[in-house]
């Protein structure tokens, strides 16, 4: 494992500091569901993880969460290059969550319950209120804090949840298929938010999606997952590479895909197949 | 405490007040209604309001176990078994593919059956039915203070506690990214609702506790516009079906259990017709 490169200086962010997969697995019930994951995270920088049903990528989030127990190491590097010695903060935004129709579960309540120890049960405090407050409108959802979990949209729910995960800021932060459900001009929104987020707050973002167009459209960089890293590139390289046919039954002309955003993105991963190369068989 | 308690109540204009027992009953009705009616909250959003009914079934079972092995008080037993049986089933739901409500079917099933089987041993089983009906109007002074001490320490922790209980049943991967220990927080609560519930089953009655439970914080679901309304609201329709249904039961003659639940009952189909509105 080499130190990761000096910032491009073309990257928004600082991108010296970065989030490590050693060696990354998880094993559950005898069985091998990801092995062998070997990635690095600069900060300021999206990856969009895609790959197939059970290819092990709502697993991949679980376990760097800590939901899931894996082998090898999950470090964060700061831009100095030394490890930190506080937990990797972690924002996490779920994939569809099911609230209950009768919760009385407000986006105040969710908040105060996440940041302060006063029990939400004696009604959240001034002080969490002003969080919450400051948090929503980072992503433009004040109106929602008085709200149920229960009566606003997906859509809604879902920057909502964004919100939550920014507060405190994180290193990383993983969207789960965070779009999932949400009508298009929500999906829109969402991207939007996300990409803002990204550059003020230098975050780096994995994001597991299905939609491998629009993940291609938001990412810096893109990861073909199937029970291990198939395939890594820019986006673009990623999903014109044979790989991708032959995991998913259909490919992309040049032509179809968006162009590719950003300059190219420094690796320091050794002795992985690159995108680029083609040669691959799965 | 209970000489004041009792100067107290027996100053109301009513005969059953000037009772010794009722005095005991009421004071008892007040303290294990809100106990119940608190834990009953977390209890439908952690979607545990099967899982609390198979502990409580399974009460019989500590109860048969506590008589076997000689225990002059089985409540220690009582105790113990629910514990067991709710960690138990945290485990079944998950590490095993036998879908939860299934799991705890069975679990309840067999536990039901073999507290039957083992306390009917001999035909004696009548003996322990007060315990499916409870007598509330039996209670001594030491067992409200158990009951006193059991709601200062639920108190304890809702207050400590609360939030990270509250947070882990929306998404358990978000609460583990928030550094929350998911499995500690579900095993917690889990033993919490045994050990009331087994501490309230003699009182309340194994047949209605369940209903003591949820009833309060489900009618409370109905009209609650946040967390806070729905605690304050679930405690205080618990309190009310309690102090009314010992007061009708008194009039009425009938098991005192069952009467509050039929008015926790009777609050929650109101609450059904506010909502609608």
């Amino acid at each position: 494992m080499n130190a990761a490169p000096e910032s491009t200086g073309a990257l928004p962010a600082c991108g010296a500091c970065c989030t490590r997969l050693e060696d990354f697995g998880v094993h559950l019930g005898g069985r091998t569901i990801l092995e062998n994951i070997r990635l690095h995270m600069h900060c300021g920088e999206l990856t969009a993880v895609i790959g197939p049903n059970g290819a092990g990528k709502t697993t991949l989030l679980r376990a760097i969460t800590g939901d899931l127990p894996h082998t090898g190491a999950l470090r964060f590097l700061q831009h100095d290059n030394r490890e930190s010695s506080k937990p990797l903060r972690i924002g996490y935004v779920p994939q569809k969550v099911e609230i209950d129709a009768t919760s009385p579960t407000t986006v105040l309540d969710l908040f105060a319950a996440a940041l302060a120890r006063w029990p939400v049960w004696l009604g959240p405090r001034a002080a969490a209120r002003g969080r919450t407050r400051e948090a929503l409108a980072l992503v433009g959802a004040e109106p929602l804090m008085h709200r149920k979990l229960a009566e606003i949209s997906i859509g809604q729910l879902q920057r909502v949840f964004l919100a939550l995960a920014l507060v405190p800021v994180p290193e990383l932060l993983l969207l789960d298929e965070p779009v999932a459900g949400v009508d298009r001009a929500g999906t829109r929104l969402f991207y939007q938010t996300v990409s803002r987020m990204r550059t003020e707050f230098d975050l780096s973002i994995l994001l597991v999606s299905h939609d491998l167009t629009a993940a291609a459209a938001v990412a810096d960089r893109m990861i073909l997952l199937n029970r291990t890293i198939l395939c890594d590139g820019r986006p673009r390289e990623v999903l014109l590479n044979p790989l991708i046919r032959d995991t998913f039954g259909f490919g992309f002309t040049p032509e179809e895909l968006p162009p590719q955003r950003g300059p190219a993105i420094p690796f320091a991963h050794h002795g992985r197949r690159s995108a680029g190369a083609g040669e691959a068989t799965p | 405490m209970m000489p004041l308690w009792s100067t107290l109540v027996s100053g109301l204009p009513f005969e059953w007040a000037q009772y010794a027992f009722m005095q005991n009953a009421l004071l008892a009705v007040l303290l294990v209604t809100p106990l119940l009616a608190l834990l009953g909250c977390l209890v439908i959003n952690h979607q545990m309001a099967f899982l609390s009914e198979a502990i409580g079934h399974s009460t019989l079972t500590g109860l048969a176990l506590g008589v076997l092995l000689g225990l002059r008080e089985p409540l220690a037993a009582v105790i113990g078994f629910a514990a067991l049986l709710g960690i138990l089933v945290v485990l079944l739901r998950r590490h095993s593919a036998v879908s939860s409500d299934t799991a705890i079917a069975l679990m309840m099933a067999c536990t039901v059956s073999l507290g039957v089987v083992l306390l009917s041993r001999g035909g004696g089983f009548a003996r322990y039915s007060r315990y499916l009906i409870g007598d509330i109007l039996t209670i001594s002074p030491a067992e409200i203070a158990s009951l006193a001490a059991l709601l200062a320490l639920v108190l304890a922790v809702w207050l400590r506690w609360f939030n990270p209980l509250f947070f882990v049943h929306l998404n358990r991967t978000l609460a583990a990214s928030r550094g929350l220990g998911v499995k500690r927080m579900e095993a917690s609560f889990t033993v919490i609702v045994a050990v009331v519930v087994a501490v309230a089953m003699p009182w309340v009655g194994l047949l209605v506790i369940n209903a003591m439970l949820i009833l309060p914080a489900a009618a409370a679901r109905n009209l609650a516009g946040n967390t806070r309304q729905y605690t304050l609201l679930a405690v205080t329709l618990g309190m009310a079906s309690g102090l009314l249904g010992l007061l009708t039961s008194y009039y009425g003659n009938t098991a005192t259990g069952a009467t509050i639940a039929l008015w926790a009952s009777g609050f929650f189909a109101l609450s059904m017709l506010l909502r609608r509105r």
